[in-house]
């Protein structure tokens, strides 16, 4: 068996080589410690400037809602316009209330009041999410101290709403990221190592003498590709054990199924990785059109922008990425305790990929010309 | 100078030699911009819906029709007991249940009310808050509609926005995406421009000719510093006649700050080349170590603001961060460069001290 | 008694585009037989050499080595020859024993035999003490002769060598072609590329090429004595000047 004495030259190789196993740990350290944290498009503490006209005991109750708002951040208070009117350019508030003199007056006699109100869109989550908090908060406003002008409405309908956040009671968003960060771990790694591996020995001239040995194909590749599908679990496996540690997360679901996905997952990786590296010709050329692919993969999988939210076009190029798959089948697995019933699309979806992507891994390989 | 010349030819030789990768630094911005471009979004959209209601109810049929009618949602199932809530979820398929109570129509109009539920799959905790908000938002509307109470009352909020007053995704992302394609072309490119030199044992000859460390840094700039104007200028067309983000503030201050962002993550690059023993740990470091913090942590998609302490101090070394906000003012808000000062004044300072580490690196070999 | 023929090329062409490597060259090689390559740099050598060992596809042309067609039974012709190659072609980053057993072991060697075998081969050639030693630290010279000991370790009938002592001291020469001999005394054919013309003398028969053809191909002593001259050095001047191409 030629593939025994194969694979303890890559083993060894790899264990030797002063930066590899580092990586390996380090990186998915990196990733789980730090970046989770950072994951969160949820907006708290608009910077907000409120310019009140009127001065009134109104007002000045409106300022001291927006102040006690969790969502909102009293950056300052004036009365004349002027102060702040470049207070947003700086980027020191987004968004600015204006109360018009003459507030108080009008609400009190005709029952309605203007309030206008400025929000920098650029960030347009921003933009919405303000609008309705501010909306929010003077709905709340005039509930609690309604307008004397105002008639008593006839008949209300009464409807009570209730929000029950499945899987994630408390909105973590860390649990979120958690499970799809591992699948960019394990992308990372199982992409790009891969992808130099090859024209590394090109590069070297190692290649040459492999290829006039009788190495057949099938082993000269699944050498190549075994220490990758460990380091893959393995670094699967510390990410998980970080996950736990730090964020207390651990897979509702099973275990196996975990490992299932991961497998196909990892396999198409590398048969990607490999199939780059076998046309590429400098690493410099494979790194870049794996850098490519892994750009799209992580941008499209759903992780950092939902798939829904993009044009059809974009979700019908997406179909084709493995990783949103496999954050798909992560996120379930591991939050909604999904089982194979619930991700048999995801899994045959990678294993198709996995196939024809390894198949084609091995015929690439050429060793003649 | 005549030396410097050369070495700058040379440089030029070795990309212009590998039409592959040149093909792939240069195409890599056009399809990575266009794709990110329209595809980035936060905006909910096309959300897979269930209605559980036990009995049909005219009421719940109609507020079901006003939520499909929207576009940020389609009601794809019906269910009638709330143990399909889970498996409906489980699978992915939809990402809310609104749960009506018996005899919802009936029980709106008296003094106990009606009661419903969203169930929202919180799987994806930043977008489940803006399913259920804008769900209610829906349903509300359509309450009040039926209380016929159409007088305007209360505090009335005219709302503006600024800067971006269609909305457009693109304005938000677009500038992040330039600082990612940006930082990431340009690291990596440098980033074994050195090392494959100490590889092949070329680097040895440099060394020992005449030229200055200075220029040998400087020659390898140069001819990738031409290339990322290249990408800069293709990304700027493109998200002008492509995604409709005009620039809206002076194009000369955008391209200064952008050369300037160009420089810094080029001396990035060399300084992880002199570092490095090999172009494995090179490639490895600069796309690897580089890419994820850049992606998360610059604010290109995460609002820096939310992030706690530690993780908004790091963000305060990467380069993309300072970049990405200058562009937002420069491009997006139409701010004059005054505006600016800050960022283009720390991303000089970042490129400055690039350079001059990697000289100090280079000059260390030499002895 | 007729020689048994171990390598034969008929018309063996090989195009990249419009440039022809290698123009229909024909000859055979015999068992046992030191066979010296020569050429200028560019003349075509290496492609040659390369189509023989089944890492390059000929354009036209036929060959056989060891038996086997070269366009059709490359991974046969694979398991009987040994090749080693112009660049460096050890792994760096493996030890002595590591990298013999790694090819050993790719020949279908058995774990008992590699490693008799290994301390036989290492006793032999005096570099027990650089076992473990990592190759990339040994120099140049030994490099080039453990990377030749290993092009032979599985006994095999041809050894390609490709300009196997480039860049070598003269004495590490000698020991070098000591060791060639070795070899070809226990049978095996060697195919040398070269361009010391010291080296050719020592060759049975040599071959020189121009511009992809095959000019003059006989023992050394004919040639010297068809052109008319004491060295291998002035016959390879007399054809190379002829050359139009340059490198």
């Amino acid at each position: 068996m030629t593939l025994k004495y194969l694979l303890e030259k890559e083993f060894k190789q790899f264990f030797r080589h002063q930066f590899m196993p580092k990586l390996v740990v380090l990186f998915p350290l990196m990733i789980m410690v730090l970046m989770p944290w950072a994951t969160t498009l949820d907006i708290k503490d608009i910077n907000t400037i409120v310019v009140d006209h009127d001065a009134t005991g109104m007002s000045g109750d409106l300022v001291q809602a927006v102040n006690a708002s969790s969502y909102f951040r009293l950056r300052d208070v004036t009365d004349s316009y002027e102060q702040v009117a470049d207070a947003m350019e700086f980027g020191d508030a987004d968004l600015i209330v204006e109360i018009p003199s003459g507030f108080e007056q009008d609400y009190v006699r005709n029952g309605s009041a203007d309030l206008l109100v400025s929000i920098n869109t650029v960030n347009t989550t921003k933009g919405v999410l303000g609008r309705a908090y501010i909306q929010m908060l003077t709905a709340e406003f005039s509930a609690r101290e309604p307008s004397p002008a105002q008639a008593a409405p006839a008949l209300v309908p009464r409807l009570e709403m209730f929000v029950k956040n499945m899987y994630n009671p408390l909105l973590d968003y860390k649990h979120t990221m958690v499970p799809g960060l591992m699948v960019v771990v394990i992308m990372l790694l199982c992409g790009f190592m891969p992808a130099v591996n090859i024209v590394q020995e090109k590069e070297l001239g190692t290649i040459e003498q492999i290829n006039v040995t009788p190495v057949t194909k099938m082993s000269f590749i699944l050498a190549k590709l075994i220490p990758f599908w460990i380091i893959g679990i393995f670094a699967l496996i510390v990410s998980m054990l970080l996950a736990w540690l730090i964020y207390g997360l651990w897979p509702v679901g099973s275990l196996w199924n975990i490992l299932l996905f991961a497998g196909l997952f990892i396999l198409t990786m590398t048969g990607m990785g490999l199939i780059i590296s076998n046309s590429s010709s400098t690493m410099q050329q494979a790194t870049f059109v794996m850098l490519f692919f892994i750009m799209i993969f992580v941008m499209m999988c759903g992780l950092l922008t939902p798939v829904a939210s993009m044009p059809d076009w974009a979700q019908a190029i997406a179909a084709f990425n493995p990783t949103k798959y496999m954050v798909d089948a992560m996120r379930g697995i591991y939050l909604k305790g999904s089982d194979l019933a619930d991700l048999w699309r995801e899994a045959a979806a990678l294993a198709a990929m996995a196939v024809i992507l390894n198949v084609w891994a091995i015929l690439s390989y050429r060793k003649n010309r | 100078m005549r030396e410097f010349g050369a070495f700058v030819k040379k440089e030029f030789y070795h990309i212009l030699r590998d039409r592959r990768t040149m093909l792939i630094v240069l195409v890599m911005p056009v399809v990575l911009i266009i794709l990110f471009g329209f595809a980035l979004s936060t905006e909910v959209r096309n959300v897979n819906i269930a209605i559980l209601s036990p009995s049909p109810d005219p009421t719940v049929r109609q507020i079901a029709e006003r939520l499909d009618a929207s576009e940020y949602f389609t009601v794809t199932q019906w269910l009638s007991t709330p143990e399909e809530i889970n498996d409906a979820m489980k699978s992915g398929a939809v990402q809310l249940v609104i749960a009506f109570g018996p005899h919802f129509s009936g029980g709106m109009l008296s003094p106990e009310g009606s009661q419903m539920q969203m169930i929202v799959d919180a799987s994806d905790a930043n977008m489940a808050q803006s399913y259920t908000s804008y769900a209610s938002g829906i349903i509300s509307a359509f309450a009040g509609e039926l209380a016929a109470a159409g007088d305007e009352n209360g505090i009335l909020t005219q709302v503006q926005f600024l800067y971006n007053p269609q909305m457009k995704s693109a304005y938000n992302f677009v500038p992040g995406i330039m600082g990612l394609i940006m930082m990431l072309i340009c690291a990596m490119m440098t980033s074994i421009s050195i090392v494959r030199e100490k590889e092949m044992g070329t680097m040895e000859v440099l060394l020992v000719s005449p030229v200055r460390p200075i220029y040998i840094v400087v020659s390898k700039m140069v001819p990738y510093f031409v290339l990322s104007c290249i990408n800069l200028a293709t990304i700027l067309l493109l998200s002008v006649f492509v995604l409709g983000v005009p620039v809206a503030g002076s194009l000369a201050a955008l391209w200064l700050v952008s050369l300037i962002y160009i420089v810094a993550n080029l001396s990035l690059g060399l300084l992880i080349s002199t570092m490095a023993q090999q172009q494995v740990i090179a490639l490895m470091f600069s796309g690897l170590l580089l890419m994820m913090p850049t992606m998360l942590l610059s604010g290109m998609i995460f609002p820096i603001e939310s992030m706690p302490w530690p993780l908004r101090g790091i963000s305060c070394i990467l380069p993309a961060r300072w970049y990405i906000t200058a562009v937002r003012k420069l491009m997006i808000q139409g701010l004059p460069m005054m505006y600016a000062w800050k960022e283009i004044v720390i991303l000089a300072s970042m490129a400055v001290v690039l350079i001059g580490a990697s000289l100090k690196k280079l000059n260390n070999r030499l002895e | 008694m007729e020689k048994e023929i171990v390598i034969h090329a008929d018309r063996l062409t090989k195009q990249f585009g419009n440039f022809t490597a290698v123009d229909r060259i024909s000859f055979d090689v015999a068992r046992g037989e030191v066979f010296g390559f020569l050429g200028a740099n560019g003349a075509g050598k290496t492609t040659a050499m390369r189509m023989l060992c089944g890492l390059s596809r000929p354009t036209s042309g036929t060959g056989t080595v060891a038996g086997y067609d070269i366009a059709r039974q490359h991974e046969k012709i694979k398991r009987n020859i040994g090749y080693m190659s112009q660049k460096f072609s050890l792994y760096e980053d493996l030890k002595v024993w590591e990298n013999i057993r790694l090819y050993a072991g790719i020949y279908g060697m058995k774990d008992a035999e590699i490693a008799r075998k290994t301390d036989e081969l290492l006793e032999r050639l005096d570099f027990t003490r650089e076992r473990n030693t990592m190759v990339k630290a040994l120099p140049l010279g030994w490099k080039q002769k453990l990377a030749f000991s290993v092009s032979i370790f599985h006994d095999p009938a041809i050894v390609f060598l490709d300009e196997p002592t480039g860049g070598v001291d003269p004495y590490t020469r000698r020991q070098f072609w000591e060791m060639i001999y070795e070899a070809a005394d226990r049978g095996i054919t060697v195919f040398v590329t070269t361009h010391y013309m010291d080296e050719a003398e020592y060759c049975d028969r040599v071959s020189i090429m121009v511009d992809g053809r095959i000019d003059a191909l006989d023992t050394p002593r004919s040639l010297k004595a068809q052109f008319g001259v004491h060295s291998m050095e002035e016959v390879f001047q007399a054809l190379a000047r002829k050359a139009e191409r340059t490198e």
